[in-house]
């Protein structure tokens, strides 16, 4: 080869392409069909706003419960007679139960309430039978705080006002009683008593709720109440739940602590908050089923894309472009089409969760995992969509391309 | 059968090899090229050729006598059956496709009949797009193009996008791109096929001045008129060469080749 000796010293090798140029091929060929762009990445969208959006408002919904949860605490206990062993005997607990109770170590608080075999009427021109499926119970000035409520209106029980024919309603009371507001009367044991407060609503006692409460030592001296708590509320250190909760039965029937039933009313709320969210496995289904209709859009694009473009693949390849080179040019702009449809989507279900969470008063909560998840989806369907038409792109014999304009 | 020139279009019996260093150095370098496609059509049938240094050449022949053909090989888009290639001093066969992409880069340019611009993107980035696979940091990309657009003498077009220019100048822009990587060789398909006679004038007095300036140019064309002005034509039919002719000063030799 001496005639051409002075040619070709230096050895043939491809370049490489730096990130942005690869971003600029990428792109050259969305930026000339823009309305095809927008609709394949619109089925993208779609699948991404739907799975966004489920997880989203479960999400807040589940945040809305722990919150709640969270207000009134996972560190109440309630202690009540169990159901007798053997039928006819009706089990009390202990007159002296709230002291044993406030006894046991990492006790914070104690309440009580005693059921009065008594009715509660808006007047004595009410038959008798008409309760409303009002309870009447005798309260502990101690029940308020442990149950984290708050009076609405009015005033809680105190040493001077406990003694006498006073009231405060549950507000589910107050609401089938008619009464609005503190300093009205209600009928109960052939007397009137005055309503001195309405309660707010305790999620963790709805019992409570549905009662008109009367002072413990008014309740003993106007209504006959035999000062047998029915129910002994106890709010303890969450650390000492635990052991509060095994301590409970032996301290306040040491001689058949079986006989003392304990439940935990937060257990409900939080048993709710674990499975907010299974129902929603559906909804994603039919997301996912969306996504990879939209990823099928996106293949669909590309291979078209592919074929109008031959010419172009074959002009790149008489530039000097490698295969590599027109495969990850179709793989990047794969990739952009179906991220554009993910960023979108993320929005789109970002923006669903915020109006739903708006109109229900749920805190907005867009898990990251899910904005991940989601964007880390449409790649791999970017990619996966990519690649085939990519793989042809490159196959394509540069003669051959160039011919088919 | 005869040879006019060292490095001239050879028969059978010329070797510009057996004279090392008399001529201009090739730049393309065929023998004996054959491409069968399958089903057994011959599109060429054993072509030598060679093409010095700064030529300018015209391969032209009817369609369908294997010009096209002839262009891909030339261009390295393809690979003959039989026989070897050598571009600027680099034997084809041995390549992969990877350097031969290489090589595309940075030693071929290629211009076509329907120019094929980016559309929406300014002439100046059209023309940058033909370093893009050279491995060129993009600002010496763009530098190198607003040089090669004075060049063909679009300098007042840079930002011009293709539909705001006319064909006579999409073509220039289309040669600007061909010649910004400054190939050792300037392959023209057609390059006034899709002109009016005075744009295609216009492209053909460029690329006169490209080869004056040292650029090796091969124009594939059908039509006998552009051919006969440029200084060498190589005339093809049926997959062969029939006929090398080239003009010294005034006086055109001719030599037919041997089947």
């Amino acid at each position: 080869m001496t005639g051409i000796r002075n040619h070709g010293t230096k050895r043939l090798r491809a370049a490489r392409l730096s990130p942005r140029d690869v971003a600029h091929v990428g792109a050259s060929g969305l930026r000339s069909r823009p309305m095809r762009v927008v609709l394949s990445a619109l089925g993208i969208a779609i699948g991404i706003a739907t799975m966004v959006a489920v997880v989203g408002v479960s999400a807040s919904s589940k945040a809305q419960l722990l919150e709640r949860l969270d207000r009134l605490g996972t560190n109440m206990l309630v202690a009540a007679p169990g159901d007798p062993l053997f039928s006819g005997e009706k089990l009390k607990l202990p007159k002296d139960a709230v002291g044993r109770v406030s006894r046991i170590e990492g006790v914070e608080g104690v309440g009580a309430t005693g059921d009065l075999e008594r009715t509660v009427r808006r007047s004595e021109k009410i038959p008798e039978d008409e309760t409303g499926g009002i309870g009447v119970k005798a309260a502990t000035e101690g029940l308020l705080e442990v149950l984290r409520g708050r009076v609405a209106s009015g005033t809680w029980f105190n040493a001077a006002n406990a003694r006498y024919p006073s009231v405060v309603l549950g507000h589910v009371a107050a609401r089938r009683l008619g009464i609005t507001a503190p300093g009205q009367q209600v009928w109960m044991d052939d007397r009137y008593f005055t309503v001195i407060g309405i309660l707010a609503p305790l999620p963790l006692a709805p019992d409570v709720e549905r009662a008109a409460l009367t002072g413990w030592s008014a309740s003993k001296a106007l209504l006959g109440f035999d000062g047998h708590p029915t129910s002994v509320y106890e709010r303890s250190a969450d650390a000492a739940v635990h052991d509060v909760r095994k301590l409970l039965g032996p301290s306040i029937s040491p001689q058949s602590p079986r006989d003392v039933k304990v439940t935990d009313p937060s257990a409900a709320l939080q048993a709710k908050a674990a499975t907010e969210g299974a129902f929603s496995t559906l909804l994603l289904g039919l997301g996912g089923i969306a996504l990879l209709v939209g990823g099928v859009g996106v293949a669909n694009t590309m291979i078209i894309s592919v074929l109008e473009r031959r010419y172009e693949i074959g002009l790149r390849r008489s530039l000097g472009a490698t295969r590599g080179q027109i495969r990850i040019q179709f793989v990047t702009e794969s990739l952009m089409l179906s991220g554009l449809g993910g960023l979108v989507g993320v929005a789109l279900g970002a923006a669903a969760t915020a109006a739903y969470a708006a109109s229900g008063g749920l805190p907005w909560v867009v898990p990251l995992w899910s904005v991940t998840g989601g964007f880390g989806a449409t790649l791999v369907i970017g990619t996966v969509a990519g690649l085939y038409p990519a793989v042809r792109a490159a196959r394509l014999s540069p003669t051959l391309a160039l011919h088919a304009a | 059968m005869s040879t006019q020139q060292p490095g001239a279009a050879t028969g059978p019996g010329a070797d510009v090899l057996a004279r090392p260093g008399t001529g201009p150095r090739p730049v393309v370098r065929l023998a004996g090229v054959t491409k069968e496609y399958p089903g057994g059509v011959a599109a060429l049938r054993g072509v030598d050729l060679d093409v010095g240094e700064g030529e300018l050449l015209a391969i032209v022949g009817p369609s369908g006598s294997g010009k096209s053909t002839l262009l891909h090989i030339v261009g390295t888009l393809d690979r003959p059956t039989a026989g070897t290639v050598e571009i600027a001093g680099h034997d084809v066969a041995t390549l992969s496709d990877r350097s031969l992409s290489a090589l595309r880069a940075r030693r071929i340019g290629f211009v076509f009949q329907a120019f094929h611009l980016v559309p929406g993107v300014s002439a100046r980035d059209n023309v940058a797009e033909g370093l893009l696979y050279s491995g060129l940091p993009r600002a010496v990309r763009r530098a190198r193009a607003a040089e090669a657009l004075d060049r063909v003498g679009l300098a007042d077009r840079m930002r011009h996008r293709p539909h705001e220019l006319s064909g006579g100048q999409k073509q220039r822009v289309a040669i600007a791109r061909a010649v910004v990587g400054e190939p050792d060789l300037l392959l023209a398909d057609e390059p006034t096929g899709a002109l009016d006679s005075a744009s295609g004038e216009a492209v053909l007095a460029l690329l006169h001045d490209l080869n004056s300036e040292g650029a090796t140019i091969a124009v594939i064309t059908h039509d006998a008129q552009i051919a006969e002005r440029l200084p060498r034509q190589v005339r093809i039919r049926d997959g062969r060469v029939v006929e090398d002719a080239r003009a010294v000063g005034d006086v055109r030799t001719r030599g037919a080749v041997a089947r």
